[in-house]
């Protein structure tokens, strides 16, 4: 069970990160519409990123929990 | 592409730790005559405890006895008669009980999500090839329609010592088991709970064959362990439904690259027309937005990688999507996802450049203390990486096929497997919508995911290759 609570303290901080990259990746795109396919494009690898952590946690959580 | 393919074949992931007890199975009419040789078996059981001393009449359609706690050496305390037997319940001669009441979503999903020794389209089950390896015996080659697979997967033949549950082979631990092709019935396999060497409950799927209980082996698999697997006494190199569905999209991605080839060289000078339009559309995607800004300078080098990797995993993601076409999970399987990123791995550290490898070990630029944190948080990221490339994939696309199994499972809890039918149509218009609005985002995430493994694969190769001239 402390597992399960572990796995899910981290997908609640890799929630807030890629929020947060969407969130600024929508105000870049506001500010400069003409920038959207980079935005884009380094919007999707910084959450891909994020996430790496979160997964990294949840595969230890994992392992914890076996 | 065929690398992937043919080292694909080399893995087989295990989806077997879980007891699938909670699958609808028919109940099934036995004669009181049968339970008389109820020979749970070597003796050593103790805890057999029926409420009902007539052990000969063991009439099961009332309901009438609660504690049905046969311990077979091993198997302490499992008890099979969770909540006592509805009317539902039917118990074989080794006292399995198949309790058609019962609806464990988890187990439900985790079956279907798994790779199996026979194709379904609905009802219909169609044969693979099984190719097994038996430690001492040697290469064994047969159809898996020899099992006669029933309609949830389980085999009523056993053949040269191998039983299908629920459309995966098991071998029968007992070397005497007569070879050839042996009637076991209906309803004689299941998986009863026991405890392995490390105190951890897992799975172990048992025959019942004249009375007998037979344990039965998984087949190898190479998770050292990890996810409860591991080497036993056979391995599996069948075409199973994710091999097969990886051969027909590399058949399939093979004959429309080399169609579409084909036209460019033909009518060089005119503008696309059909398949070619769309598939021109995604390679230039591609290109433009993964290889050209992340490659770096070799970006032609290594465009063919990249674009087979994002090809290959958005056909297979894609293919998965198909509802009612056998559900194949490929890119969902840990083993596969795992041989893209041991391939990415291996390609970007074999291009990596001098620079690569003086950034990760001795960081040009920072004090000399500060270095001894960097460099193992740098040498383990070479390993994290492909990690979570592995993850990554399988886990975004487990999640969503386990979601729609899940939500049609709603189905099955809130209508109380047929007993509400009331609900249960309530629910079935609830949970359609709910599932057209996840397969809609799984679209999406197809193509995301596709896209994410191979501008990750491309970010990962152009650091790598990248070349320093000044700090």
């Amino acid at each position: 069970m402390y597992a399960a609570i572990g796995a899910g303290l981290a997908v609640i901080g890799a929630g807030i990160g890629i929020g947060n990259v969407g969130a600024k990746a929508m105000e870049a795109i506001a500010r400069q519409p003409e920038a959207v396919g980079d935005i884009r494009a380094n919007m999707i690898l910084m959450a891909a990123l994020v996430e790496g952590a979160a997964l990294i946690a949840i595969l230890l959580a994992f392992f914890v929990g076996q | 592409m065929v690398f992937m393919v043919s080292t694909c074949l080399l893995f087989a992931q295990n989806n077997n730790k879980q007891d699938h007890s909670g699958h609808n199975h028919a109940s099934h009419s036995k004669t009181e005559g049968d339970h008389s040789g109820h020979n749970h078996a070597k003796g050593d059981h103790s805890g057999h405890n029926h409420a009902k001393e007539d052990h000969s009449g063991h009439n099961h359609a009332k309901g009438d006895h609660s504690g049905h706690n046969h311990a077979k050496g091993d198997h302490s305390g499992h008890n099979h008669a969770k909540g006592g037997h509805s009317h539902d319940a039917h118990t074989n001669a080794c006292g399995f009980v198949f309790d058609k009441s019962e609806f464990n979503p988890g187990a439900v999903a985790f079956h279907h999500i798994s790779d199996q020794n026979i194709y379904s389209i609905g009802p219909w089950h169609f044969p693979l090839p099984c190719i097994t390896y038996v430690k001492g015996k040697g290469l064994d080659f047969f159809s898996s329609g020899k099992f006669n697979a029933d309609y949830h997967g389980n085999g009523t033949n056993a053949y040269n010592g191998f039983v299908l549950y629920e459309g995966t082979l098991r071998k029968i631990e007992n070397p005497n088991f007569p070879t050839g092709l042996v009637d076991i019935g209906h309803h004689n396999v299941k998986a009863l709970g026991k405890k392995n060497a490390k105190g951890k409950e897992i799975a172990v799927v048992h025959l019942c064959h004249d009375g007998k209980q037979l344990a039965c082996e998984n087949k190898s698999t190479l998770d050292f362990g990890l996810f409860g697997g591991g080497l036993t006494s056979f391995y599996d190199f069948s075409i199973t439904k994710n091999v097969f569905s990886m051969l027909l999209i590399c058949f399939l991605l093979g004959w429309l690259f080399f169609a579409i080839a084909k036209k460019y060289r033909n009518n060089p000078n005119k503008a696309p027309s059909g398949a070619q339009g769309f598939m021109e559309t995604m390679f230039l995607f591609i290109q433009d937005e993964v290889c050209k800004p992340f490659l770096g300078h070799k970006w032609e080098k290594y465009t063919p990688f990249i674009m087979s990797l994002f090809f290959f995993i958005l056909g297979l993601n894609l293919f998965g999507q198909v509802p009612f076409f056998g559900g194949s999970n490929v890119t969902g399987n840990l083993a596969v996802t795992a041989v893209l990123a041991i391939i990415a791995f291996f390609v970007v550290n074999f291009s990596g450049n001098g620079d690569y490898w003086k950034h990760i070990f001795w960081m040009p630029g920072i004090p000399a203390w500060v270095k001894t944190i960097v460099t193992p948080v740098e040498f383990l990221g070479i390993f994290i990486k492909p990690i979570t490339l592995m993850l990554r994939l399988f886990g975004n696309i487990t999640a969503g096929h386990m979601v729609i199994v899940i939500f049609v499972g709603l189905i099955f809890i809130f209508g109380k497997n047929g007993a509400n039918v009331g609900a249960a149509w309530g629910t079935t218009i609830a949970s359609t919508l709910l599932t057209l609005f996840m397969m809609a985002i799984e679209l999406l995430v197809a193509f995301i995911q596709a896209f994410v493994f191979a501008i990750l694969t491309a970010s990962y190769i152009g650091a790598a290759t990248e070349e320093h001239h000044a700090h």
